[in-house]
């Protein structure tokens, strides 16, 4: 295999592995903010004891982003020496920002969140945990304005010829607020909220079934729904803003996310598909022209299709990214459904009689997850074969002067040093979880185990 | 080329990037030496407390790395690109062991099997070494210049080319010197017992430094000339050097006084002055080239666009004293002495 390959495989392994934890930091955080602050305000117990809980499980979370996110950073030198020096103008002033402004509060607040809790008063505490929460959002800023940049780039110019042509500056908020990175920011945030909220639905829907933490859980559950229900009605909204915005910046990734060829037709609209490439065929259930209207608002205005496009200038893979684009699309649907269904079943006083809604709860905390990954997928293969769209080739993108068995060296090495990570963060989430938070016993006296976890949590 | 308060802004940022470079070393280089340290406590208390004097604040230290990485990517983008494709394996193992690192001291006491400690314990101080030796392997090589072509692109070839006898003795001379700064924060923050144990550690990690630093000097002098060519056409600036030693010769006098704080002052010294040594032999170059010489990567052709820096020297205005500021009130708050037994939560 060669260089190009190998480092692209390198770079989506080690980022898609990255973007597992920030999700769930971010959404974690935001409702430690929210638990924290009941407490600070009600004073009731049980609010301490759950932001204490979450604390625990999102300092693993966390720990485990920072450590892959460095990784991150080194990696666009590493492998794409090229890139670097294109965009550096432009992006790096994005991740210095990043660094400044949002890793700098972050960790700094950090220490005081997780090893604070005796050492500062209370409202200095929730100020420590707003400051974590606030800076991992700020990170997502920056980090998406650089994206976004390379997806639809704007206020620049290019000067120098060949190897040493590149993007410098002219306008600097025209780069910051480039055509896409609102609305993917907005998308991005609101995906982590979901990562991090199904998850706690998934912990306490899971203490319920299980007979631990009743009453604790049944009010935990119902805030954090609060929450979800409304991330995941806004979900929808960002996301149709990003499509339409695909239409108008990158026809060629929505004729791919859609599996549309046709280089001027009116274009379907599918609710799952196949395409076969070869014949340029897309089987499945579809609405005829219903992209056409989800754009236009009209079902027979033409759509650019790949066939505009010549061979070299459209993504590759289009299986793959409509696929991709469809699972997330239908997941993104799916918790509309199940947590608008939750929030009519509470208003009828009946949210926790059935089972089998619980346990799917307890199942649903994978689904942000896949729809996460799926997106970016979806966004990043849908821009190639462009590093920066229209400017900068990925082929033309690497580090010359690297070779493929260094190349094949590191991504061996990190294959299983993250296999061992991700099995270390599955193994404490779980025990974590299963050991609860600390003190059952002083307010949820119905429980069974009082005397066990008595014991256990010494 | 534009000014500020007299000095163009490739030169500003240079001095931007050293500023966080060293504030980096001077921060992780006393975690990376605790982490060296770490397998000489035997008893699993004194690793606990050696553990616990940088658990609250290593990771703020390690943002500037993070902080030093973006602006060198700002600032430079040509040497951004080239420094770390060129020093690719070392580079890789370098980001494998900050994984190590972080993940020992977070997941070490998160279970109570003996095993678990110790494999934890080893992971974190074998980590601790790379990190310190790998570092001045980096800063050995850019020391040394290599091959670039035209286009400022790294010609050298074969997966062992760092590894030469320059980079190593710098890489062990940045051990050794971490390993120093690192014992003085544990005697700043431990009591008893452990305390006098890790004074003798002192003894010998001075020892330590003071041979491999001498070795690599007398070393630099006779195969590297490029590197002291500046301070022979400028006698003036031999007052640095002279600084580097005094610095150094206070160390052991104030260790031998057990005026700790000061001590540590003054490793810090060391490693800023180290540095400020480094920036003079170099400036305005960031990167040697071996063979052509106007090859060679400098602040002017590697610099970002004017407009870039003035930007981001705005956010480093606004940015820098806030980092500071918090990063203040954090060690405040941990202030003093290592309790074992205290009700921390975590
Ligand atoms: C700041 C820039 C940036 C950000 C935030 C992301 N990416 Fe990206 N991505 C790149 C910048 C980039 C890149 C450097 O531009 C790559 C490397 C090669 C390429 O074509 O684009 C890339 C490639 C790339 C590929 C390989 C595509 C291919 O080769 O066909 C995948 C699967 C992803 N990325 C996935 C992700 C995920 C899961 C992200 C979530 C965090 C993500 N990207 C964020
Ligand atoms: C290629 C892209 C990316 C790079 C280069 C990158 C870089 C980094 C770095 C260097 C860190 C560690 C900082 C520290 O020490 O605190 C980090 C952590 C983090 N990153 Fe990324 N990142 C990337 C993608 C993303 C994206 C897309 C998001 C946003 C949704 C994101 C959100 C975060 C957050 C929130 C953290 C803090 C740690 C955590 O919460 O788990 N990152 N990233
Ligand atoms: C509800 C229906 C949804 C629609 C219509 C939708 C639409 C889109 C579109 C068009 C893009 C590509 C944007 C671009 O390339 O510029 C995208 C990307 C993405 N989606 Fe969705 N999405 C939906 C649901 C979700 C859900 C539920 C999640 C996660 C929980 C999610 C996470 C992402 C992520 C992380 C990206 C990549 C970042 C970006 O490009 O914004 N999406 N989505």
């Amino acid at each position: 295999m060669d260089v190009e390959i190998l480092s692209r495989i390198q770079f989506a392994f080690t980022i898609a592995f990255h973007y597992i934890y920030p999700p769930l930091s971010i959404g974690i955080g935001l409702i430690m903010v929210v638990f924290e602050s009941i407490y600070i305000r009600t004073k009731k117990k049980e609010y301490e004891v759950l932001a204490k809980f979450w604390t625990k499980i999102f300092a693993i979370t966390f720990g485990v982003g920072v450590v892959t996110g460095i990784v991150m950073e080194f990696e666009f030198g590493t492998n794409w020496a090229t890139y670097s020096r294109y965009v550096g103008d432009i992006f790096g002033s994005a991740l210095a920002a990043e660094g400044i402004f949002a890793f700098a509060i972050e960790s700094s607040a950090l220490g005081v969140l997780l090893f604070g809790w005796n050492r500062v008063k209370p409202w200095v505490h929730l100020v420590a945990t707003l400051a974590v929460f606030l800076g991992s959002m700020f990170s997502a800023v920056w980090i998406v304005i650089a994206n976004s940049w390379q997806q639809t780039p704007a206020g620049y110019h290019i000067v120098g010829e060949g190897m040493r042509a590149r993007a410098e500056i002219v306008d600097f908020w025209a780069m910051v607020f480039n055509p896409s990175s609102v609305d993917r920011l907005t998308h991005v945030w609101l995906g982590a909220f979901l990562s991090g909220t199904f998850l706690i639905l998934s912990v306490h829907a899971y203490y319920i079934l299980k007979g631990r933490y009743v009453v604790l859980s049944k009010k935990a559950f119902k805030i954090t729904l609060i929450v979800a229900t409304i991330s995941s009605l806004a979900q929808l909204f960002t996301g149709h803003q990003s499509a339409e915005g695909v239409s108008e910046n990158q026809p060629a990734k929505l004729a791919a996310l859609e599996g549309h060829f046709d280089a001027k037709a009116p274009a379907d609209l599918y609710l799952f598909g196949w395409v076969d490439k070869e014949n340029q065929e897309v089987t499945g259930l579809k609405v005829p022209g219903g992209l056409s209207f989800m754009i236009h608002q009209d079902f027979s205005t033409p759509i650019t299709g790949l066939n505009a496009f010549p061979e070299e200038d459209r993504p590759s893979q289009v299986n793959a990214v409509f696929q991709f684009y469809h699972i997330m699309v239908a997941i993104g649907m799916f918790l509309i459904a199940l947590s608008l269904f939750a929030v009519w079943r509470w208003k009828r006083g009946k949210l926790f009689d059935k089972k089998w809604l619980l346990w799917t709860f307890v199942f649903t905390a994978l689904l942000p997850q896949i729809a996460n990954q799926f997106g970016w997928f979806a966004a990043e293969m849908g821009r190639q074969p462009w590093v920066v769209y229209g400017l900068l080739r990925t082929s033309d993108a690497l580090s010359k002067s690297v070779q493929a068995n260094q190349v094949l060296f590191s991504l061996i090495l990190f294959f299983i040093v993250y296999f061992i990570l991700f099995l270390l963060f599955v193994y404490l989430m779980n025990k974590k979880i299963q050991s609860g938070p600390e003190s059952e016993i002083d307010f949820d006296s119905t429980s069974l185990n009082k005397e066990i976890s008595n014991v256990i949590s010494k | 080329m534009e000014t500020f308060l007299g000095l163009d802004y490739p030169t500003w940022w240079f001095l931007v990037v050293g500023g966080l470079f060293s504030g980096y070393a001077i921060l992780d280089g006393f975690d990376f030496g605790a982490g060296a340290w770490h397998m000489f406590f035997r008893k699993n208390s004194s690793r606990e407390t050696a553990l616990k004097a940088i658990d609250p604040t290593w990771h703020g230290n390690e943002v500037w790395l993070v902080i030093g990485g973006g602006t060198l990517f700002a600032g430079f983008p040509v040497f951004y690109g080239t420094l770390f494709s060129a020093m690719y394996t070392p580079f890789i193992l370098f980001l494998l062991c900050i994984i190590f690192r972080g993940i020992s001291i977070k997941f070490r006491n998160m279970e109570d099997m003996s095993w678990w400690r110790k494999m934890w314990d080893w992971s974190y101080s074998i980590s601790s070494i790379m990190l310190a030796f790998l570092l001045g392997v980096v800063l050995g090589n850019i020391l040394n210049g290599m091959p670039l072509d035209n286009n400022y692109e790294y010609t050298g070839r074969g997966f062992f080319e760092f590894l030469n006898p320059f980079s190593v003795l710098v890489g062990v001379t940045s051990l050794a010197l971490f390993m120093m700064h690192g014992a003085i924060y544990l005697l700043l923050k431990t009591e008893g017992k452990l305390y006098d144990r890790i004074q003798s550690f002192l003894k010998w990690g001075m020892v330590f430094f003071i041979m491999s630093y001498l070795i690599t000097t007398v070393y630099g002098l006779t195969f590297l000339e490029h590197l002291s060519q500046v301070f022979k056409d400028n006698k003036a600036l031999f007052i640095v050097p002279l600084l580097v030693f005094l610095s150094i010769a206070n160390v052991p006098r104030l260790a031998s006084k057990k005026q700790y704080g000061w001590a540590f002052i003054f490793t810090s010294l060391t490693i800023a002055l180290l540095l400020v040594l480094v920036a003079f032999e170099l400036y305005p170059r960031l990167l040697l080239s071996s063979g052509v010489e106007k090859h060679s990567i400098t602040i002017y052709n590697a610099a970002a666009s004017t407009k870039t820096l003035k930007i981001m020297m705005g956010f480093v205005a606004v940015g820098g004293p806030l980092v500071l500021l918090y990063s203040y009130f954090v060690y405040r708050t941990f202030w003093g002495k290592v309790k074992l037994d205290s009700d921390e939560s975590y």
